[in-house]
């Protein structure tokens, strides 16, 4: 798609080039392929909308040590100690924490990297 | 018993043979098939139960591949715990070396036993937090101590991975 867009791209006049009778015509059909390029990238974004509003959850477990979960979320994260502390300490406190918030591929993927230090994490839409 | 690091290794020196035989049980407690609750704390869902298709997908695709994942850290930890076996006198402290490479292996096994003990006695979070409790008087409170042992081991190794 984008590469067609290119090639459409590629039939526009340049802005120093002279006007001859032909050119109108050209002019159409460049403008014309124009207008189909921002139609596709429209239909990119709204698949992207569709997918963004999930959200991975970590829930508290009584079992699993804090400073562990800490580490856990600099690592699946990338979080800074402190980052990584507030959400641990919300998780504690509060029950859970929201972690991440994104496309669901990608939420599902970080969902599994947490299992996979056996954190109790959920993706769950986001309303 | 005196632990450290040398070097790369994570050392447990001057083990008892009681605490050297909870070690021994680390490989073992990690199984959850025998305890329904323990096997849904290792395995638990990714989503609400309503999430159907996601739920199902899981089980079919992801959850092999942790039980490999866990079943992998398990087999490092049962090759590092066999220096224990053989000791000359039996009832003698024993000393255990862990590779720092060995570490994540490690805290991945000692996480899997505590999470399995804990669900399998229904241990509460008053039960878990409370380090002052009265001498092993039943196969729980042994339980108990296996849990909080494992969970030293844990926080002495994540010191020792800063």
């Amino acid at each position: 798609m984008r590469g067609q867009a290119r090639q459409s791209r590629g039939d526009v006049p340049q802005p120093h080039a002279q006007l001859h009778a032909t050119e109108p015509v050209l002019f159409r059909h460049a403008t014309a392929s124009a207008l189909e390029s921002p139609t596709i990238e429209q239909e990119t974004e709204t698949r992207d909308e569709l997918d963004l509003p999930w959200q991975v959850v970590v829930h508290n477990d009584p079992v699993n040590l804090m400073s562990y979960v800490t580490m856990v979320f600099q690592k699946v994260f990338g979080f800074t100690r402190e980052r990584a502390e507030k959400h641990m300490l919300e998780v504690h406190q509060e029950g859970r924490s929201i972690v991440w918030t994104g496309v669901r591929e990608r939420a599902e993927l970080y969902v599994q990297q947490l299992h996979g230090y056996l954190l109790l994490a959920t993706i769950e839409r986001v309303r | 018993m005196e632990i450290r690091r040398q070097g790369d290794v994570l050392e447990i020196a001057e083990l008892d043979p009681f605490l050297a035989e909870l070690l021994r049980q680390v490989p073992d407690s990690t199984n959850p098939e025998s305890d329904e609750s323990a096997a849904a704390r290792l395995f638990s869902l990714p989503a609400v139960e309503s999430e159907t298709e996601l739920c199902s997908e899981w089980k079919l695709y992801v959850e092999p591949e942790l039980r490999r994942l866990f079943q992998t850290a398990t087999e490092t930890v049962a090759a590092d715990l066999r220096q224990l076996n053989g000791t000359a006198k039996p009832f003698a402290n024993c000393t255990l070396r862990i590779p720092r490479k060995h570490a994540e292996a490690w805290l991945s096994a000692l996480n899997q036993a505590r999470l399995v003990i804990a669900a399998k006695y229904g241990f509460t979070e008053a039960e878990l937090s409370d380090h002052y409790r009265s001498p092993i008087g039943s196969r729980r409170d042994l339980g108990l101590f296996q849990v909080n042992f494992y969970g030293f081991l844990q926080e002495f190794i994540l010191q020792e991975l800063e």
